[in-house]
C-alpha cells in the first residue's frame, strides 16, 4: 500500500477532565474513502475521541491532523471549513428552530450556500423536504436522525464524524439508520462511526478501533474484529 | 377620556424606552443565561454620550448642523460608544468568568456597575446635565388626534424604539449573526460542533444589547430627563422589570413588558400619586417572580442536562 495522508490523524493524544485521565495516547487515522469504526463499552473515551477531533476538547499533548494539516489549536469552525463535521449523539438538533434553520446552521461555516445544496439533502431525505418549515424539536425520533446528518452534510465534509448513531431509536430505525449512512459511504463521504452497537458497526464498516479505558486495544479490519474472539466476549455479548 | 389618553401616550413612549432596555437583558440573558447587572449603566452612558454630542455640535440653541442631522449624529455616536463599551465590559469583566461559578459573573457585573458611575462621576463631573430639548424642538408643535396631543420627541422616541424593535427581530430571524445567537441560547455546544464562534456571537450580543441602551439613554434626555450618574441604576431595574414580566430571554415579552409597565406606571402617577409609580414597577416584579416566574410570552424554566 502506498503512503497516503490520512484525512483525519489523532497522534498519540493525551486528554483530560479535570485531573481524570480520558485519552491515554490514542492513535488513529482515518484515510479517505473509508468507513472506520470506534467500538467500546460505556466511558471508554469513544466520544471524547470525536470531541478532540472537532475541537471542543484540546489535549494536553498530541496533535490532531487533518488532510495533513495540524490542527490541534484551531477552532470547530476552522476545522469544519477544512472538511470535517459531525452528527453529535442525540442528534442535538435545535428545537425551537425549524428544520430549515437547522441546516442553515449546519452551513454556517460557508460563505456562500448554493440552493442545489439543500437540493442535494432534500433529494436525500425527502422527508427533511417535507418538514423544513417545521420546528426540529416536534419531529420524530427517526425524522431527527434525518435532520441531524442533513444538517452535517450541509458543510460539505469529505469525512462525517458520527457519535451513536443508533442511540435511543428503536431497532428498525438502527438498521434504517445504518443503511443510510452506508450509502452516504457508497456515495464518496468517509465515515468515522463511534458505536456501542459493535455487531451492527462492523457490518457495514472497513476497519475498526477497539477503545478501553482510554486506549486503543485492538484495531484491525472490520471482518477480523468481527471474528476476534476477545472482542465477541468483551462487547458483542456472546 | 381626554386626561386617560394623555397618560396613555406617555406610558407609550416610556414604554419603548424600558423596552429597548429590556432587549438588552433579555438578549445577553437568552444567550448566556448571564443577568448583565450593569446593563442600565450603559444606558446612563450613552444618555452622556448623546449630551456631549450634542454641545459639541453646538446644541441645544446654536447647533452647526440642521437639528435632524444632530439627532442622528447623538443616536450613531451613543449607540456606537454604547455597543463599544458594552464589548469592552464583555471581554474583560465577563468573558474571564464565563466557565467559573454562576454568581462570579454576577458580582463583577455588581463592580462594572460601581466602576461606570465613578468614572461617569470623574470624568463628566456631579453636575446634572439637561438636553433642553425645547430648545430645538418646538415641543409644542406635533400631531394631535381628537383633543390628545403627542409632541415631536415623543413620536420620535416611539417610531425610533418601533424601528429598532424591528431591526432587531429582523436581525435574530433573518440573519446568519441572528441564527448564531439562537443556535447558541439553545444549546452552546452544539452550535459549537456545527461551527459557530461562541466567542464572537457573544460580543455582538453585547455590542447589539449595548447599543439599544445607548439609544435608550438619548431617548430618555430627549424627553427631558435629567442625566446624571446614576440615572441607570432605577432605569436598569425598571429594564430588568419589564423584561422579567415578559419572560426573560423572550424578545416580543421583553417589548411587551417595556410597554406594559411603561402604560402601568403612567397611569399610576396619573391617577394615584407620582411617588408610588417606582413602588408600582417593582411590585410587579414581585407579584409576576412569585405567580408566574417566567413571565407572560417565557418559556417554561427546562433543567438542563
Amino acid at each position: 500500500m502506498t503512503e497516503r495522508t490520512p484525512l483525519l490523524e489523532l497522534r498519540d493524544v493525551n486528554t483530560y477532565y479535570g485531573q481524570i485521565h480520558i485519552l491515554q495516547g490514542v492513535n488513529l487515522r482515518v484515510f479517505e474513502g473509508e468507513f472506520v469504526a470506534l467500538l467500546g463499552g460505556n466511558a471508554c473515551g469513544k466520544s471524547t475521541t470525536l470531541k478532540t477531533a472537532v475541537g471542543l476538547v484540546t489535549p494536553k499533548s498530541g496533535s490532531v491532523l487533518i488532510d495533513g494539516v495540524e490542527v490541534t489549536k484551531e477552532k470547530p469552525g476552522e476545522r469544519i471549513r477544512r472538511g470535517i463535521a459531525v452528527v453529535p449523539e442525540n442528534r442535538r438538533l435545535f428545537g425551537p428552530m425549524t428544520v430549515m434553520e437547522n441546516l442553515q446552521i449546519g452551513a454556517y461555516t460557508r460563505s456562500h450556500v448554493p440552493k442545489e445544496d439543500y437540493d442535494y439533502v432534500f433529494d436525500l431525505f425527502p422527508k427533511v423536504a417535507e418538514r423544513r418549515n417545521q420546528l426540529a424539536g416536534t419531529l420524530s425520533g427517526g425524522e431527527q436522525q434525518m435532520v441531524a446528518v442533513a444538517r452535517a452534510l450541509m458543510s460539505k465534509p469529505k469525512l462525517l464524524l458520527m457519535d451513536e448513531p443508533s442511540m435511543g431509536l428503536s431497532p428498525l430505525l438502527v438498521e434504517q439508520s445504518f443503511e443510510l449512512i452506508d450509502d452516504l459511504h457508497r456515495q464518496g463521504v468517509s465515515m468515522l462511526v463511534v458505536e456501542q452497537n459493535a455487531n451492527m458497526a462492523l457490518s457495514v464498516a472497513d476497519r475498526g478501533y477497539v477503545l478501553q479505558t482510554g486506549r486503543v486495544v485492538l484495531e484491525g479490519p472490520a471482518a477480523d474484529l468481527a471474528q476476534d474472539a476477545e472482542l465477541r466476549k468483551a462487547y458483542l455479548g456472546r | 377620556m381626554e386626561y386617560f389618553g394623555e397618560q396613555l401616550v406617555n406610558g407609550v413612549v416610556m414604554g419603548g424606552v424600558y423596552a429597548l432596555i429590556a432587549l438588552g437583558y433579555t438578549l445577553i440573558y437568552g444567550v448566556l443565561q448571564f443577568l448583565n447587572l450593569a446593563h442600565g449603566e450603559l444606558y446612563m452612558m450613552g444618555a452622556f454620550f448623546g449630551f456631549f454630542t450634542m454641545t459639541a455640535l453646538g446644541g441645544p440653541s446654536a447647533s452647526a448642523v440642521p437639528v435632524a442631522v444632530m439627532i442622528g449624529i447623538m443616536f450613531i455616536v451613543a449607540m456606537g460608544g454604547g455597543a463599544l463599551l458594552g464589548v469592552a465590559v464583555e471581554r474583560f469583566a465577563y468573558r474571564p468568568l464565563r466557565n467559573s461559578s454562576r454568581l462570579a459573573p454576577l458580582i463583577s457585573a455588581l463592580g462594572v456597575s460601581l466602576f461606570l458611575q465613578n468614572a461617569a462621576l470623574l470624568l463628566f463631573g456631579a453636575r446634572v446635565r439637561l438636553y433642553d430639548t425645547g430648545q430645538f424642538i418646538d415641543l409644542r408643535s406635533g400631531i394631535s388626534i381628537g383633543r390628545i396631543r403627542i409632541d415631536p420627541t415623543e413620536m420620535m422616541v416611539v417610531i425610533g424604539a418601533l424601528l429598532l424593535m424591528a431591526g432587531l427581530w429582523l436581525m435574530v430571524n433573518r440573519t446568519r449573526l441572528g441564527r448564531a445567537m439562537r443556535a447558541v441560547a439553545v444549546d452552546q455546544d452544539a452550535a459549537v460542533m456545527n461551527g459557530i464562534d461562541v466567542d464572537r456571537t457573544v460580543v455582538w450580543t453585547f455590542a447589539i444589547a449595548s447599543g439599544l441602551a445607548g439609544a435608550a439613554g438619548v431617548m430618555s434626555g430627549l424627553l427631558l430627563y435629567p442625566v446624571d450618574q446614576y440615572m441607570g441604576v432605577f432605569a436598569g431595574l425598571k429594564g430588568f422589570s419589564a423584561a422579567v414580566l415578559g419572560g426573560i430571554g423572550s424578545i416580543p415579552g421583553a417589548m411587551l413588558g417595556g410597554f406594559l409597565l411603561g402604560i402601568t406606571e403612567a397611569l399610576v402617577t396619573g391617577y394615584l400619586n407620582p411617588t408610588y409609580a417606582d413602588f408600582i414597577a417593582f411590585l410587579i416584579l414581585i407579584l409576576v417572580l412569585l405567580i408566574r416566574p417566567r413571565g407572560i410570552l417565557g418559556r417554561p424554566a427546562i433543567a438542563k442536562v
